[in-house]
């Protein structure tokens, strides 16, 4: 019964949090549409999202937040460097593929924005049965380095966390 | 001590204003210099996305040094601007994909199926 | 006081930003590039806004700031997609 009411119960929680966010007021009138709103919303989404997400590890998902946060930081510097002093006959862009090991499509879908988020990489496709990521890269003097730091510092750790 | 504080918390968020300024400008003007398309669409979805981020932390945090409470909601444009800039930039690759970049000069799959976007069989937008 | 010179400052970095997006409007060499920049403008638009509601010091600008967010992201979708497959909403 509770779970037919809520399907997904993750996205209930985060749309109730948002509405308290957007209204940026606590009532209890808002408490009644932030609930209703988190009931209906996602029944009448369910058709895109059949299955319910495994997370093994939440605390795993708040970590790499974190990790990827001061990446994009960090990593920010260097992009604004190539930008702005590289010449531009020196900057050697390149396409990588990356083969994956990973099957969740939500866990995919989160690599997919993590590589797009850390700057230098934007992931541009898929390949047609979903087990290679197309990566375009802005300078990569070794396209086989990038693929190997975005398997070991991002993959390996959503496969723990979502696997 | 709060008179401290308070200078502490102006001169950190007038860094944050600094920092986010200069990235904002950089990431404009990357779109302007970079002479690829595909290298185009690297500097203004993540520089700018930090200027933005940095405008939104100090509206978040500039009543502290008041004596007034944090403002939530600038978390919650925040958290969209953060999920949605990948996805623009993804729509974006795929567009250069199929109208302005050579397909021979993509690398292989490596699973015996084509990209998605240029091959024949589309999979369900 | 150290605070208002800093959003003078990246209120200047901002608008110069604009300018330059003007200018790649314009000049744009492909269809995408035109995109990418109107993106672009929407997201310095509301750096912008923002900004501007901490000068003026109300939160009533955010609402404005929300809903650039929301529809700049969706106009950007839309033209992709409609780049992408020929229509819209299929």
């Amino acid at each position: 019964m509770l779970r037919r009411l809520f399907p997904h119960p993750y996205l209930t929680l985060t749309l109730i949090v948002l509405w308290f966010l957007l209204v940026n007021q606590i009532k209890v009138g808002s408490l009644v549409m932030a609930v209703f709103l988190g009931t209906i919303l996602p029944h009448l989404t369910s058709a895109w999202w059949p299955d319910r997400p495994i997370i093994r590890r939440p605390l795993g998902l708040l970590a790499y937040t974190a990790l990827v946060m001061w990446d994009v930081i960090v990593a920010n510097f260097q992009v604004a460097r190539i930008v702005l002093f590289m010449p531009k006959a020196k900057i050697r862009s390149a396409w990588v593929t990356i083969p994956l090991d990973l099957r969740s499509p939500e866990a995919i879908s989160l690599l997919a924005g993590t590589i797009t988020m850390t700057p230098g990489t934007v992931s541009s496709d898929m390949s047609a049965c979903g087990k290679a990521l197309l990566v375009h890269s802005l300078h990569a003097p070794d396209p086989d380095e990038v693929r190997d730091t975005i398997k070991a510092r991002y993959e390996a750790r959503l496969k723990r966390i979502f696997e | 001590m709060t008179q401290t504080f308070e200078l502490a918390v102006e001169l950190f968020l007038a860094a944050i204003l600094v920092g986010g300024g200069i990235f904002a400008l950089v990431g404009s003007y990357g779109l302007l210099r970079l002479p690829e398309p595909m290298q185009r669409l690297h500097a203004p979805t993540k520089a700018t996305t930090i200027g933005v981020g940095a405008a939104l932390l100090v509206s978040a945090l500039d009543m502290l040094p008041q004596g007034g409470g944090i403002s939530w909601q600038e978390l919650l444009i925040t958290i969209f601007l953060l999920l949605t800039a990948p996805i623009t930039a993804l729509f974006l690759a795929k567009t250069l994909l199929l109208r302005h970049e050579d397909p021979a000069t993509l690398p292989e799959t490596g699973t015996g199926h084509p990209w998605a976007t240029l091959g024949e069989e589309r999979p369900d937008p | 006081m150290i605070l208002t010179y800093a959003l003078i400052f990246m209120l200047g970095c901002i608008g110069l930003a604009l300018l330059l997006n003007l200018v790649r409007l314009f000049n744009a060499p492909t269809i995408t590039d035109r995109i990418l920049t109107l993106d672009t403008i929407t997201v310095n638009a509301i750096a912008l806004v923002v900004l501007y509601g901490v000068w003026s010091g109300t939160g009533l600008y955010l609402e404005a700031a929300v809903l650039l967010a929301l529809t700049g992201f969706v106009g950007t979708v839309a033209y992709c997609k409609y780049i992408l497959r020929g229509s819209i909403i299929e």
